[in-house]
């Protein structure tokens, strides 16, 4: 057997932690491997960069970051990574989690997070699938796929995430696929920079608990699948994006630059305060 | 433009517990505070929101209780004091993420204004029927703390005490108020806050690669760290190991779980506070807390007047429970009055306590309205005649 004995991002990942929990095939590591190379391209200040997590596989990525990093509760991430980023006004704070945190269970944190444009970069792995439980139907499990909890195929209407998010007010939404990788990676970079609430949905393949129970073949076809599907548009009206067979719309469909909380915080205070205002630093 | 108040407002007040809660508060350094409105417990973070703006804390109205009782969380980890304050139906929802304080030994404080259950009963009326969810309420075996206050001066020193104790053990910190308690105006002296005594915030001061965050290095708690140290660290609700890792083996959770039970069952002396009366040598003493002691204080000077020999415990401290101290009272006293605002609650753990030693009576209501003086004159001359 070969020795790996380094890899170029081993100082951004906790290396005593590997090896990690993820399947052979599993996208989640290919999108923490575009994660490092935005935080190397960035040349971000380690101690300004703080990661947050829920549960479920994607749940994991906060525990094998080398930055301070939080594993907190099913869905509550963002409100975790809400009171955190108003006590950190210097730092980046980035949710990283999947569908079924991050759409089922943290659906109202999602909305309101995006609402309030916290300055937060959230990245939510979409795998169709809760994989960490075995298989279970999500908000985003395709129509008549197969689920452990849908049996005889899924019946439900499924969430457009990115249109979610937009609507609700999040000021940089984008979608790329784990076979994107360059793109991916850039828009981490622009959504990292971005001042307020900026989302990724990062699509990627559960070979073990979605691609076999629906009989998609191995991760490599949903990655030819991802390529073969992809239309990129960027600016897309989110409306028109909803994933449907045979077309995957991907890019950066919202970019604009509103107050953010704290932003809004301070200047509605200033208004009404004047010189009485003492703006929240956090501990410092 | 009016002058702001000072942070600590020294002086003589007539305000209620409410108010007296959030004054306290922010005498202890807390600066940031997530709720979500449910009465009786609103002019609470009402305050905070006029107050924070003008002194530097930051009051926010999350989505709903789930998201209040970890927001919260997110900033005590960056370095600040922090607390969430609630009602009975907030409380429960609220219950995940005491759990989350209790593994991840968050330092937190938690107001509980209660109000009569369950569900949503009776939003606007009284109850104690909140003290076993909070001993409880969350899933699995943890151990935390919890005060109740009889009036808005208590509110206004225990909730400095409930700050301290959550740095000082690092687990959630409950302040059990009431209805009457919180909307009962008084007088309340805020003490210059040179004479408030305020435990600080404790980082360690062990640089990274000495550090790790659930060592015990002394004592039993470990030591407090903040984001932006460069110890990197990782916290997780799961069950971890010094280094604050996973650790998913039963060897691991036998270490942790038993450590954030004894870190306060060893510490009960330290804690716990308890106030009593003429309890040396009486017939009766009546046990209660809160808006109860209150009433048991009357109760118990008016049947004194009438020759009884009667006495008060007042539970200022309810969790963790002090079985010596009620042991202490049980040697003092032929009977023992259990006084509360739910149908038995904290008699029980009086009960584990004391054994057959002396007979424990009970009085309690459903909740909605105060036990009046007249029905506890009447229990005191009823278990003494």
């Amino acid at each position: 057997m070969t020795e790996i004995k380094s890899h170029p991002v081993d100082g951004l990942l906790r290396t005593d932690r590997m090896p990690h929990i993820w399947c052979p095939g599993c996208g989640v590591g290919t999108s923490v491997n575009c994660f490092t190379r935005a935080i190397e391209k960035l040349e971000m200040d380690l101690d300004k960069l703080h990661v947050v997590s829920g549960i479920g596989c994607t749940g994991r990525v906060a525990g094998y970051i080398n930055v301070d990093s939080f594993h907190t509760t099913h869905g509550r991430a963002l409100a975790f990574a809400t009171g955190l980023s108003l006590s950190r006004p210097d730092s980046k704070v980035v949710v990283y989690s999947g569908d079924g945190d991050i759409a089922a269970i943290g659906g109202n944190h999602l909305i309101h997070a995006a609402r309030r444009n916290v300055d937060m970069t959230v990245i939510c792995v979409n795998n169709y699938t809760y994989g960490m439980t075995g298989g279970q139907v999500t908000p985003t499990t395709p129509d008549k796929a197969l689920a452990s909890t849908t049996p005889f195929g899924n019946f439900e209407h499924t969430f457009n995430i990115p249109n979610l998010v937009a609507a609700s007010g999040g000021t940089y939404v984008a979608r790329w696929t784990v076979f994107h990788v360059r793109q991916l990676t850039r828009a981490m970079v622009s959504a990292l920079k971005h001042p307020g609430f900026s989302f990724i949905e990062v699509l990627s393949p559960c070979p073990t608990l979605y691609m076999r129970r629906n009989k998609l073949g191995a991760a490599v076809n949903l990655m030819e699948y991802f390529k073969e599907s992809a239309v990129i548009e960027n600016g897309a009206d989110t409306r028109t994006v909803a994933l449907n067979e045979g077309k995957t719309v991907l890019g950066e469909f919202v970019n604009v630059r509103l107050p953010t909380l704290r932003e809004s915080y301070e200047e509605r205070m200033k208004e009404a305060l004047g010189e009485k205002f003492v703006p929240y630093e956090g501990s410092k | 433009m009016a002058k702001s108040k000072p942070i600590v407002d020294t002086g003589i007040h007539f305000i209620d517990g409410n108010m007296a809660c959030a004054e306290g508060a922010i005498a202890a350094g807390c600066r940031f505070v997530s709720g979500y409105p449910i009465t009786p417990s609103t002019e609470v973070v009402e305050h905070m929101a006029k107050r924070f703006p003008e002194i530097g804390g930051m009051f926010i109205q999350m989505e709903d209780e789930l998201a209040a009782s970890i927001c919260f969380q997110g900033a005590v980890w960056s370095g600040v004091k922090g607390m969430t304050v609630t009602s009975g139906p907030g409380f429960s929802l609220m219950m995940e993420h005491v759990g989350l304080a209790a593994a991840l030994e968050t330092p937190s404080v938690f107001v509980d204004v209660q109000r009569a259950g369950p569900s949503t009963g009776l939003p606007t009326a009284p109850a104690q029927q909140d003290m076993m969810q909070a001993r409880w309420g969350s899933h699995g075996d943890y151990e935390i703390i919890a005060l109740s206050p009889s009036s808005p001066q208590e509110c206004f020193d225990y909730i400095v005490t409930c700050f301290n104790l959550s740095e000082k053990y690092r687990c959630p910190v409950f302040f059990m108020m009431d209805e009457t308690v919180g909307h009962m105006h008084g007088k309340v002296k805020i003490p210059d806050a040179s004479q408030i005594d305020v435990l600080e915030r404790q980082n360690t001061t062990r640089p990274p690669g000495e550090y790790q965050p659930y060592k015990i290095y002394e004592g039993s708690v470990p030591e407090m760290v903040k984001v932006g140290m460069g110890h990197r660290i990782h916290i997780t609700g799961l069950t971890h190991d010094e280094q604050g890792y996973p650790a998913m083996n039963a060897d691991a959770q036998q270490t942790l779980v038993k450590r954030l039970c004894s870190k306060i069952t060893d510490n009960v002396d330290d804690i716990s506070i308890i106030k009593t009366e003429n309890i040396d040598d009486s017939d009766v003493v009546v046990i209660s807390y809160g808006i109860t002691s209150r009433i048991a204080e009357y109760a118990v000077n008016t049947t004194r007047e009438q020759g009884i020999n009667a006495g008060t415990a007042q539970l200022v401290t309810i969790w963790p429970f002090n079985d010596r101290a009620m042991m202490e009272i049980a040697s003092k006293t032929k009977n023992i009055i259990v006084a509360e605002m739910n149908l038995g609650q904290i008699v029980n753990e009086v009960r584990r306590a004391v054994g057959n030693a002396v007979p424990v009576h009970f009085l309690g209501n459903a909740g909605g309205r105060t036990i009046s003086p007249e029905l506890m004159i009447g229990k005191i001359r009823e278990v003494t005649r």
